[in-house]
């Protein structure tokens, strides 16, 4: 698993290079979540534009907020969460997108057209979208899954097995949910609350790690927050991994790329997310990465077994528990700060 | 040459003149290094300190106005619940982890390094080089990727687990990844290197005609290992120590991959700060801390070498 990896990643830069080399037609350098971005999608947009395509990769949103503000970064395409693209826009880090240069944006579907985080689409367009729900190994436990008890108060046969993926906000949000408030409260009781249900839980846990896809499938972890391409993608190498929809609340996002006001190649930039809202290209995004993207008619490109994952396609009755993250207040910011330092001592 | 052939300008009309040309030469020989140190080391560091005394921006960065609450959080934290001011004894836990496994590393080093510095010093002098070569190897190599390696040798299903098992030693796997225990032999496996060298140097210059002499006067091996070996390779050990003490105390990558980030150490508090939490000036309190940490380290270091170099002229 690791070593076609690394092998992909290869393949990928030397194609990337001579592409480079023989055409010549600029660069593009595209700052991404890790193991997010297809390289067979990169290879075609090379192929076909003779543009030098660069994928540097984060693991958080902060992370990538951070070095963009720093300065001197050198990228050109950024792709933030639906809660951080207010602060993005905000702070005039992205520049605003013209659709006569990007004809494309009439691809995207009639649901992410005019979104909260973004009226009118002016400065992002989707990338891909999901869920923040939980992951786990059903050959240890048979009972209900689609509850965050399975992280906040786990059934005997996980208790030790638990991974959480460290977003302090979604993982403090679901809590809260849990106890019964609503996300970016500043409700001192709740708060209270979620943070002793936290602390309590957190003997259970055996890590809070990030990119544990082979994990769940080695069973080094058997349940636990995840998000549901990463769970497909464990499905898909160990039958006995299921993903389930907290009914008490799970997080919904969406991943938009957006052109950074700085970048050295926005031409280039413009090009390619005119390129992957082509459908067919939108498809390979969601293939490689497991996620849904929010393109219309991309659906007809996707493998079968993406058109039908009850990962991807949310069930009808778990629909209704899903809310859209929002971008919590500073104040409130630090008072969850203080409960995940507590949480981590 | 002489100095004065050297000299930029006039150092043949201007003779009487020429010491201050050659005091100025050197000045400029030196300039480069001293413009790095200053740009380099000391230029972030003040900014560190400056940012340490501001105010959090909103969403990360700085205000500019005065404060000293990132000073005040990283030793006392006033409850969100209650509103009482108390120690941050969620920092302290986190000091108080990174010193520990940062101590139990530089243990865990010099016992694993001590015999292998000495089997190579003891090898013929022809051959040391290729061990001393094979020993910085593991350098060539990144520390994520060797730092996965490990987590491939320790995981339920990994090499030692399967080991074990097939020998029927075990029935269940050990759970060793994600624990104190994977930190401190990550880190120790990646910083054993800066154990042994500054001991091979040591032992290489030890003279081996002492140990003789001390097997010659009915000493046991543990007895010339105890009063002769040890104190002659001393040196050594408090420089390895003190190489393997501090990058362990600030490790960053070893915790989060193989200890799972469950606890936190100073380097992912630190990173915490500047992500997630969003609070600047308490990540540059906190980094300038960890710094203070070190340098004591390194007071007690220097003073311990210096009582040894005392002890050797007196």
């Amino acid at each position: 698993m690791k070593i076609t990896r690394w092998a992909l990643a290869a393949a990928t830069l030397a194609a990337s290079t001579s592409a480079g080399l023989a055409q010549n037609a600029g660069s593009l350098n595209i700052y991404n979540w890790g193991n997010y971005t297809s390289p067979e999608l990169i290879e075609k947009f090379e192929q076909e534009t003779g543009i030098d395509v660069t994928v540097t990769d984060y693991d958080s949103n902060d992370t990538a907020l951070t070095r963009i503000r720093a300065g001197g970064h050198g990228f050109d395409i950024v792709v933030p969460s639906n809660n951080y693209v207010p602060i993005w826009v905000e702070a005039g880090l992205l520049q605003e997108l013209d659709p006569a240069e990007i004809p494309n944006i009439a691809n995207i579907a009639e649901r992410w057209r005019d979104v909260d985080w973004d009226p009118g689409r002016t400065h992002t367009v989707p990338w891909q979208w999901g869920t923040t729900g939980v992951i786990v190994n059903t050959s240890l436990y048979e009972g209900d899954i689609n509850t965050s008890a399975i992280f906040l108060d786990p059934p005997d046969e996980l208790k030790g097995r638990v991974n959480i993926v460290p977003e302090m906000t979604d993982i403090i949000n679901m809590t809260v949910r849990y106890v019964g408030g609503q996300q970016c409260t500043d409700d001192r009781d709740v708060l209270r609350q979620a943070r002793d249900k936290l602390v309590e839980a957190k003997q259970h846990w055996i890590a809070m790690d990030y990119g544990t896809v082979d994990q769940y499938v080695a069973g080094d972890m058997d349940a636990g927050v995840n998000w549901n391409g990463a769970s497909m993608r464990a499905r898909l190498q160990n039958d006995d991994l299921a993903y389930g929809y907290p009914k008490e609340g799970y997080p919904v996002w969406m991943d938009s790329a957006g052109i950074l006001t700085d970048a050295q190649n926005s031409e280039n930039a413009k090009t390619f997310l005119n390129f992957v809202l082509e459908p067919e290209n939108a498809a390979m995004i969601s293939e490689f990465a497991r996620y849904a993207n929010g393109v219309e008619g991309s659906d007809e490109f996707m493998p079968e077994d993406m058109r039908t994952a009850p990962e991807i396609v949310v069930p009808a009755e778990h629909e209704a528990a899903g809310y859209f993250s929002v971008t919590c207040p500073e104040d409130v910011q630090r008072l969850y700060t203080q409960i995940w330092t507590e949480l981590l001592r | 040459m002489s100095a004065v052939e050297m000299a930029p300008h006039g150092a043949d009309t201007d003779k009487p003149k020429a010491p201050r040309g050659d005091i100025a030469w050197r000045w400029g020989l030196v300039a480069p290094a001293l413009i790095v140190l200053l740009l380099a080391a000391s230029g972030p560091l003040l900014i560190v300190l400056v940012y340490s005394f501001l105010t959090p921006g909103n969403f990360g960065g700085v205000i500019r106005e005065f404060s000293t609450d990132g000073w005040f959080q990283v030793f006392f934290t006033r409850d969100i619940f209650d509103e009482t001011v108390g120690p941050a004894t969620a920092h302290l836990d986190i000091f108080r982890r990174s010193i520990t496994l940062a101590l139990y590393t530089t243990v865990f080093a010099a016992v694993l390094g001590f015999p292998t510095a000495w089997f190579i010093a003891t090898r013929a002098p022809d051959v040391r080089p290729i061990w001393l070569f094979l020993v910085t190897i593991p350098f060539w190599t990144n520390l994520v990727i060797r730092t996965f390696a490990i987590q491939e040798v320790i995981r339920n299903e990994g090499l030692v687990n399967t080991i074990l098992r097939s020998l029927g030693i075990i029935s269940a796997p050990i759970q060793m990844l994600y624990t104190d225990f994977a930190i401190m032999l990550g880190m120790a496996y990646v910083f054993l290197p800066l154990m042994v060298l500054p001991l091979y140097a040591s032992m290489e210059k030890l003279d081996f005609k002492l140990l003789e002499a001390g097997y010659d006067l009915y000493a046991t091996r543990l007895k010339v290992l105890w009063h002769i070996v040890l104190p002659l390779v001393k040196p050594g050990f408090i420089a390895g120590s003190i190489l393997v003490f501090i990058p362990a105390i600030g490790a960053y990558v070893t915790p989060r991959i193989l200890g799972g980030g469950r606890n936190l150490m100073l380097g992912n508090l630190i990173e915490l700060q500047f992500g997630q939490g969003r609070n600047w000036p308490l990540g540059s309190a906190l980094a300038l801390t960890l710094l203070v940490i070190v340098v004591a380290a390194l007071m007690v270091y220097i003073r311990a070498t210096s009582r040894e170099e005392g002890r050797r002229h007196g």
